[in-house]
């Protein structure tokens, strides 16, 4: 999950800080030594890095740190304000629409994801009203038109096409018939080509020229090392681009490029890919990422995605209950039974503040496909009072229980440990969340 | 403040341009010296832990041969690089004793597999021999038409399914037609997959299997494919990857871009998997054997 490294890392490091009333410069290098270490780690450009530390020395190093009361949050308080800005204070969103038809141009290296975050970018501006139009302008890989066809198919979104043409040309044809079918968005699918390579970045001018789009979007791979800099800032100088979707966030990447990028275009990220599916794909909010980041979870993304399946109210419970420990098994089935829709419970733990550790360990308790539909029949063979209480569930009932479920006795008592297990993180997690609250500053460190 | 941070950059960024000459002249080693270095390895995606490591051995040979002038530090700086790309000798593809010889090509979305797939069988085809492709990806939209266009580009066959079928059925008929009509290499494609999915590397491992059970000791090379592009997150791709399946070898595709593709150092140094093929074009001949002499000097220049 993007940034969970670092998160634990700095977390390391300020827990280190916390015990201290008073900082030195010596304690300032070394908790900015590690600051320095995780960035690089996270693939966050060594020279972002530089800057982003000096820059942090220079703010820790003042009167306001050494006289506060508490050193290591206001250690925490200027990192968390620093990333906050250097990704953009707020969230942005698509240039407002005048005279429609408007163009969308994608634009990126190879594979980072632009046929893929068409298609996505055009469903979410249809969910929202919108009448997207997508143009499949990437004459040069092979069945690129084709993709992004089928794309349209999947999706109900009309696409343009005229084989293997000039782009330019594909483009106004495209912005004409948009006129004619009264789309809103033209959404331009453009080849994906090197930073470097002259010709290829001369077309995409001339088509920026003669399109004149509402926005130039930057596809970046958000599993990019050192080299977005370059990239970006070639794109940028030659294009002019007014803001970045990052791609393939749903792995395990830190996404330190969307930090480099960030720095060097000054673009903002508009969106974020999350998934192969085509509503993998959310607004990209710098705040939330920079809470991630310090390890201060995503508490609004929790909720957020919560809400899309479940009401209100029983989310709110649900996260009362994962963090008072008074987790049931009767809460594990219905955790279980929404999983399915809102992804991996690991994923879901990972955005509670603290818990990072604990989401890491779950990994062990693999909940793959399979074992969810078995955990599920398992529980639903419970009676009320075993799943509220299942310390009573002795060997008879075990027996009944697998019986019941079509399952085996092993398989009910690996049930039965795997929610113990989990009952025991909470608590660890919980514990530590209590001893937060004593030392209640601006941050739960 | 955002502003100064980014002027901050974009000095650094002209600095960096006589580096090398201040690196390695004839100047005497100190700790300017291993700093400067250290911001080269990371720069190229060395990563901060196999940058320390190739430091500190560094320093080690150094005070060793008492060296302590820059100019002849840079060929030892070489030879450790090489060494650690080197170890185990196993940089060249195997294949099997008597023919088919089975390729299976992995990889996250997005690195290159269709066209670095298309690029070995055009060097194959170039040698006279006959090959034939496994349209293995039958999940991301006109995967498999990509791979069918280019079939036909650079001579070799093609065993493909509808879109959306089960990939393990595609291996067991392409090694079954590979064996049939005496094909010498079978290439195998995938659907790109993010290494933290269980259940697409569950579905690689049963490729894997079927491919294994269809014929003898294949696939012949697991082979990783890299962007050179990718960060720190490629070691945790190869981890993955290779608790799923044995791969044998990596690809470092799209090394003609401006990444130094420095990350595959650091995935032989913490996995073992060594660099066995090189992407640096877009066009079919643009694929090479890899050089880690030649690598290592376009690195450090």
């Amino acid at each position: 999950m993007l940034f969970s490294s670092l998160s634990e890392k700095l977390q390391e490091t300020f827990r280190r800080l916390k015990g201290k009333g008073k900082l030195t410069e010596k304690d300032v290098d070394l908790a900015l030594r590690e600051v320095r270490l995780a960035l690089l780690e996270a693939d966050v450009n060594y020279k972002v890095v530089k800057n982003f530390i000096s820059l942090l020395k220079e703010r820790t190093l003042g009167t306001e740190v050494l006289k506060s009361l508490t050193p290591g949050q206001q250690v925490v308080k200027i990192v968390y304000e620093e990333l906050v800005r250097l990704m953009g204070e707020t969230q942005s969103k698509l240039a407002p629409l005048d005279n429609p038809p408007r163009a969308l141009m994608m634009v990126g290296l190879q594979g980072s994801g632009k046929t893929t975050t068409a298609a996505k970018l055009a469903s979410l501006l249809q969910k929202n009203g919108y009448r997207p139009l997508l143009v499949a302008a990437d004459v040069y890989r092979p069945a690129a038109i084709r993709q992004l066809e089928v794309l349209g198919k999947e999706t109900g979104i009309a696409v343009f096409s005229m084989g293997k043409d000039d782009p330019v040309k594909i483009a106004l044809q495209a912005l004409k018939e948009a006129e004619r079918e009264g789309n809103d968005y033209v959404i331009l699918d453009t080849a994906g080509r090197l930073h470097i390579n002259k010709e290829l970045m001369a077309e995409l001018s001339s088509l920026k020229e003669k399109i004149k789009p509402l926005e130039i979007l930057l596809v970046v791979d958000a599993m990019t090392g050192q080299d977005a800099v370059n990239a970006a800032q070639a794109f940028h100088e030659q294009l002019g681009l007014t803001g970045v979707i990052l791609t393939k966030l749903d792995g395990d990447t830190r996404g330190g490029a969307a930090l480099s990028v960030r720095a060097v275009t000054n673009c903002p990220i508009k969106f974020v890919g999350v998934g192969e599916k085509i509503d993998a794909f959310e607004p990209f909010y710098p705040d939330r990422m920079a809470s991630r980041i310090l390890g201060m979870g995503d508490m609004l993304s929790l909720i957020e995605k919560a809400q899309q399946v479940v009401d209100e109210e029983k989310s709110r419970a649900l996260e009362k209950k994962l963090r008072g420990q008074s987790l049931t098994l009767e809460d594990f089935l219905e955790q279980l039974q929404q999983v399915k829709q809102m992804g991996p419970l690991e994923n879901l733990l990972e955005m509670i503040p603290g818990f990072n550790k604990a989401a890491k360990q779950f990994k062990n308790i693999s909940l793959d496909e399979k074992q969810l539909v078995r955990s599920e029949a398992i529980i639903s063979s419970m009676t009320k009072k075993e799943r509220l209480q299942p310390e009573i569930i002795n060997s008879s009932r075990r027996r009944r229980i697998a019986m019941g479920s079509g399952t085996t006795v092993q398989d009910v008592n690996r049930l039965l440990k795997q929610f113990d297990q989990m009952k025991k993180i909470l608590k660890q997690v919980g514990s530590l969340e209590k001893g937060k609250i004593k030392h209640r500053g601006i941050f739960p460190f | 403040m955002l502003d100064k941070f980014i002027k901050g950059l974009h000095r650094t960024r002209e600095a960096f341009k006589s580096r090398f000459d201040f690196l390695f002249g004839n100047k005497e080693i100190n700790q300017e010296f291993f700093d400067e270095l250290e911001e080269i390895l990371l720069t190229a995606d060395v990563g901060v832990e196999t940058t320390a490591k190739i430091i500190d051995s560094l320093g080690k040979r150094l005070r060793e041969a008492k060296i302590r002038e820059r100019s002849p530090a840079r060929e030892i700086l070489k030879e450790l690089l090489v060494e650690i790309l080197e170890a185990d000798h196993k940089t060249g593809l195997s294949l099997a004793p008597a023919p088919p010889t089975v390729f299976l090509i992995l990889g996250v979305n997005g690195v290159g597999k269709t066209t670095t797939i298309a690029k070995m069988a055009y060097r194959f085809t170039r040698e006279g021999k006959k090959v034939l492709l496994a349209a293995g990806d039958t999940f991301r939209a006109a995967a498999i038409e990509q791979l069918d266009e280019w079939s036909g580009v650079v001579g070799a066959g093609i065993i493909k399914h509808q879109s959306g079928g089960d990939p393990s059925a595609v291996m067991y008929d392409a090694v079954s037609a590979a064996v049939a009509r005496n094909v010498d290499i079978l290439i195998c494609d995938t659907a790109g997959r993010l290494h933290t999915k269980t259940n697409l590397l569950e579905e690689i491992k049963k490729i894997y299997r079927v491919i294994n059970k269809s014929l003898q000791d294949a696939p012949h090379e697991i082979l990783l494919v890299l962007d050179a592009t990718t960060g720190q997150n490629a070691v945790a791709q190869a981890r993955y990857f290779q608790e799923a399946v044995p791969i044998s070898g990596l690809i470092l595709t799209k090394l003609d871009g401006t990444a130094r593709g420095g990350i595959v150092i650091a995935v032989k140094d913490l996995t073992g998997i060594p660099l066995k093929l090189v992407g640096v074009g877009e066009k079919k001949e643009d694929l090479q054997a890899f050089n880690a002499s030649e690598f290592i000097e376009a690195l450090l220049s």
